[in-house]
């Protein structure tokens, strides 16, 4: 069951993306471009999805456990560090470049566009270049 | 180049989205954040014990275009540049912006939010601000 609801979640969140319009760049960048060919769509797929998960992620919290884990894996840090805004507007201008952020573009892959062929491997070579370059991180002790 | 505006679409597909995230967090108590479920079952610091869960939630992912051509008849539209080389610098802005920031727009934009995170509202502020002037400078410096 446990792989079963994975699976699944995996196959929703590819879904969203395509029905959303969020899997094909050029509307991603149309809602990028305010002052051009400007295509609002992408508020409300951001809005769908937190209508969803505000009051679910809240429900679900309330339950001590998740169904198949012992323990929730929530982020705990709240401090504010250059790695995450440089992080952030690194990102944001290869998102702007390229019309894609990593989920979009791996629901992507399977439609072999030439443009998609180029980005995932740079995304998972940039990936693993920005994993050797962190800082080791304290350990926490597991809550 | 104009795209439809799709607001019953992109909120439905939002909803999907977003109840993608429930799932994961009910099952398995993780966010549903695309950029950290990929590298984290990437080197140098494979998570072993994430990492069945890791891929299936890829195939999962992986799956939803053949099923909507098998269900719809059609290929999913997309209207993706050709130009390899910004296609390959977007990547790999996109690669290391994401982990070097903890997130994307699933992680810190959708989820991020839900929970009021403070870093997770910072970073998707901080990540729209560069894209939106990016997407101006590319189309209208840039290209004109």
């Amino acid at each position: 069951m446990h792989v079963f609801s994975t699976l699944f979640a995996g196959l929703l969140f590819g879904t969203g993306l395509i029905l959303s319009g969020m899997a094909n760049p050029a509307k991603v960048q149309n809602f990028l471009d305010l002052f051009g060919t400007w295509d609002p769509s992408l508020a409300f797929v951001m809005g769908g999805a937190i209508m969803v998960t505000m009051p679910g992620f809240w429900l679900v919290q309330k339950r001590m456990t998740p169904l198949y884990h012992d323990v929730f894996h929530l982020p705990t840090r709240t401090d504010f560090d250059a790695r995450l805004v440089v992080g952030a507007a690194t990102f944001g201008i290869g998102w702007g470049l390229g019309g894609f952020c990593p989920g979009p573009v791996l629901t992507s892959l399977p439609l072999a566009a030439s443009g998609t062929l180029f980005f995932v491997p740079a995304m998972l070579v940039g990936m693993v270049i920005a994993k050797y370059t962190a800082a080791p991180l304290p350990k926490t002790p597991a809550v | 180049m104009e795209t439809e505006f799709t607001p019953f679409a992109s909120l439905l597909g939002g909803g999907l989205i977003g109840l993608s995230a429930v799932v994961l967090l009910a099952a398995h108590g993780r966010i549903a954040g695309i950029s950290g479920i990929v590298s984290r079952i990437l080197p140098p610091s494979v998570d072993k014990a994430g990492l069945p869960q890791g891929i299936i939630f890829l195939i999962g992912l992986l799956l939803a275009a053949p099923l909507w051509f098998v269900l719809t008849g059609s290929a999913p539209v997309q209207m993706v540049s050709s130009n390899g080389l910004l296609l390959i610098i977007a990547g790999l802005l996109v690669g290391f912006g994401s982990v070097m920031g903890n997130g994307c727009t699933s992680g810190h934009g959708v989820c991020g939010i839900s929970r009021g995170s403070a870093r997770s509202i910072a970073a998707t502020v901080t990540f729209m601000a560069t894209a939106f002037v990016t997407v101006f400078v590319l189309r209208h410096v840039v290209g004109g």
